[in-house]
């Protein structure tokens, strides 16, 4: 066992980086997994992994930091006009709108499903609900945010290998 | 080509290749989109801003087999993009937005659209796309091999649900079939060759017969119109009910279009051109034909009195209209006018037999003048004057100029090649002196037909009534080729319809040989583009020259009514214009 000490640790390099690797990306696949389970992301986000090929290797990545650095202009929007007095919900049900579609390119299901809320109490008149339901899509938006950030950062370590692939 | 219709000569595999382009103001899903689309093979452009889409589409006409765009969209509403791109370009469009109410998607299949997908879209949905704009192509075949007289016709349709109606309107001047043809071989009439005979033949809506559409239409009177009255009114023998309905149908619609926008829009400058001021946007010149009102003209909307539709319409058709229309390679020489036939075609013709016709019509116009000058180097006729529309404020501002070089009070041949060339924009102006008048003449043919492009209602030949209101330019639907180019070409004198120009262009050639001159012009650049009223008006309505029905004093409101000397018109040959 000995004998070849080099050898062996040659191979027992390879072999824990292998396993590194393998690990890697079981720890990958568990934590999109995760957030597939617990409503974070829908279907759109493994049709963006999809996408991902060798002209576009961190496509998904690419996508998600636009849709985060684009959809922040329209927050600050809705922030401004949630502060006119009285509330002009047709204007706030707009930008919604806009918000929205832009959060389902990237699959983004907890915080679709604030946007739809608050647009519900847009067309209800109701400030209150539009106010609190705002709040919660920004939580939702923010926590989003920090957890495909791990991701991508697991995904990166675990190498090029990992594709698109569905969750059970 | 291995697929007939489309194939790009860059692949061969069908339907890769196929060009689409996309239209959506979020960047995310544009990104997105795009690499969908490139993952099947397609050839892919990226616009965030309809009005760029527009310009980009009326550069290159045929650049393009298929539009994606969204619903909503900052600088302009997606289906007023959707509308125009079927009626100026004809291409398919396909819907997308986030929002699925059976209301929305209604309004998009109503205005034309031949798909409706809802976001998030799958790369299957996109896979598909081809189909759409291999139907069409089947169906223009099919249209096409019902005009054998007139090569290369591009037949429009508004959708493609419409086609087996036999909506047709004949439009593409020859020549830019043969580009197409040229250059995709998208157009390549020999590809048509499966033309299926259990369809029945499209019909050209030219501006003739979309005149004597409107025509019944007002003599019933709109609310109690159906089309067997309407048929049985017009008299045109081969003409069928289902024909007339489908007709009857857009025309509606951009009736209603056109009614939407006038209450919207107060002001003149409403045009919702977002990039052309309203008042130099000289954009179309789609005069609204005040006179339309008055001489019973079909209470379509036509007339947009406050130009707004032309905008709409002008604006991006203008856009791509004066594109066309500059590819005119006389077009310099052209705008002096003052060599007189700055056409090299229209000097085959006798330039001055549109002269005289068009005498009465110059007085209203003072733009006309203006119009003359720079339209015609902008517009070639041969092309679907599309695209300059944009550009048009600063074609508005070389009209102007060109305006006051035109000498306008010499030579009536001057004013007459002006004329034609002008005709787009037939504006009420005032200032508009005789001379510049008569060259208006020819112009209201164009304005018309811009009007008409603009709105398939206006077929009416958009009334010119944007005499007093510079920024109005009728834009005539562009369904009724015929009326547009009798009536409306309301030309601002800034927003000229450069489409226009390219109708004058056409129409001066047409008429101004006198009808067998026509002949010619019209195998090469026949912008038949009646539907999308710019050119196409024009083109369609030079061929079709029964000028006495353009020239129809109802179409002058303001515009004297000597304007439209009909029998002056007799010259031109009828028979240019096969329907």
């Amino acid at each position: 066992m000995h004998s070849n000490s080099f050898h062996c640790s040659l191979s027992l390099s390879l072999y824990s980086s292998t396993m590194d690797r393998a690990h890697s990306r079981r720890h990958v696949a568990s934590m999109k997994q995760s957030l597939f389970d617990q409503g974070y992301l829908d279907e759109q986000f493994i049709q963006l992994e999809e996408l991902q090929d060798e002209a576009n290797p961190n496509f998904v990545e690419e996508i998600v930091t636009l849709y985060y650095r684009d959809s922040s202009r329209l927050i600050s929007n809705l922030e401004n006009t949630l502060e006119r007095k009285p509330l002009d919900f047709n204007k706030l049900d707009t930008i919604m709108h806009q918000f929205k579609g832009s959060s389902s390119s990237i699959g983004a299901k907890k915080v679709k499903a604030e946007c739809t809320l608050f647009r519900e109490y847009c067309s209800a008149g109701n400030a209150e609900g539009c106010r609190r339901s705002f709040q919660q899509m920004k939580k939702e938006y923010a926590a989003l945010r920090k957890k495909l950030e791990t991701y991508f950062h697991l995904a990166r370590q675990a190498g090029p290998l990992e594709t698109a692939f569905r969750p059970k | 080509m291995d697929n007939g219709c489309f194939s790009s000569p860059r692949h061969d595999a069908f339907p890769a290749g196929l060009r689409v382009l996309v239209v959506d103001d979020d960047p995310t899903w544009l990104r997105i989109l795009e690499k969908m689309l490139k993952k099947c093979l397609y050839e892919v452009t990226t616009c965030c801003l309809a009005t760029e889409a527009l310009k980009k589409l009326r550069e290159r006409k045929d650049a393009y087999d298929i539009v994606i765009s969204d619903v909503n969209m900052p600088d302009m509403d997606g289906f007023n993009l959707l509308e125009q791109v079927g009626l100026e370009m004809d291409l398919p469009v396909i819907m997308m937005s986030v929002d699925g109410e059976t209301s929305r998607v209604m309004k998009g299949v109503q205005h034309g659209a031949c798909d409706y997908l809802l976001k998030p879209i799958r790369m299957k949905e996109l896979r598909n796309i081809w189909q759409h704009v291999f139907r069409k192509r089947m169906h223009e075949a099919r249209d096409f091999e019902s005009l054998e007289a007139f090569e290369g016709i591009h037949l429009m349709r508004t959708g493609p649900d419409q086609a087996d109606e036999g909506n047709l309107f004949a439009v593409e001047e020859m020549t830019s079939m043969k580009k197409r043809k040229d250059a995709d071989n998208k157009h390549d009439d020999k590809e048509f060759g499966d033309h299926s005979p259990t369809k029945k033949a499209r019909v050209v809506w030219s501006v003739d017969l979309h005149q004597k559409f409107v025509k019944a239409v007002n003599q019933i009177g709109f609310d109690k119109v159906g089309p067997k009255k309407i048929l049985d009114l017009m008299n045109v023998p081969w003409l069928t009910r289902e024909n007339v309905a489908s007709h009857l149908q857009k025309y509606r619609l951009y009736l209603s279009r056109l009614q939407k926008e006038n209450d919207q829009k107060s002001s003149p400058s409403g045009i919702k051109h977002s990039d052309s001021p309203s008042k130099d946007s000289g954009c179309f010149s789609f005069l609204n034909i005040a006179n339309k009102q008055q001489n019973d003209v079909a209470n379509d909307t036509f007339s947009y009195s406050d130009g707004t539709l032309l905008l709409q319409m002008d604006a991006t058709s203008h856009e791509g209209d004066l594109k066309d229309i500059v590819s005119e390679p006389t077009t310099e020489k052209r705008r002096a006018s003052t060599s007189g036939i700055p056409e090299p075609k229209m000097q085959k013709g006798s330039q001055m037999s549109l002269n005289q016709p068009f005498t009465p019509v110059v007085s209203s116009e003072a733009n006309h003048a203006v119009f003359d000058c720079t339209i015609p180097t902008q517009y070639s006729w041969s092309e679907f004057p599309k695209g300059a529309l944009k550009e048009e404020q600063k074609t508005l501002v070389q009209i102007e100029d060109s305006f006051s070089q035109l000498p306008l009070h010499d030579t009536q041949n001057h004013i007459q090649v002006n004329q034609s060339q002008s005709m787009a924009s037939i504006n009420s102006n005032p200032h508009i002196t005789e001379e510049v008048a008569a060259s208006l003449e020819t112009k209201p043919l164009y304005a018309g037909y811009k009007s008409d492009y603009v709105s398939p209602v206006s077929s009416k030949g958009s009334a010119v009534e944007a005499f007093p209101n510079q920024s109005k330019n009728l834009v005539v639907s562009d369904q009724p080729s015929e009326p547009i180019f009798t009536s409306n070409l309301g030309l601002k004198t800034q927003g000229f319809n450069l489409d226009y120009i390219s109708d004058l262009d056409f129409y001066q050639r047409y008429l101004l040989l006198s009808g067998e001159a026509a002949s010619e012009p019209l195998e090469e650049d026949l912008n038949f583009f009646l539907l999308h009223g710019e050119c196409h008006n024009m083109n369609f309505g030079l061929q079709n020259i029964d000028m006495s029905e353009y020239y129809d004093p109802r179409l002058t409101g303001e515009v004297p009514s000597h304007f439209y000397d009909s029998a002056d018109y007799s010259s031109v040959d009828q028979s240019l214009f096969i329907v």
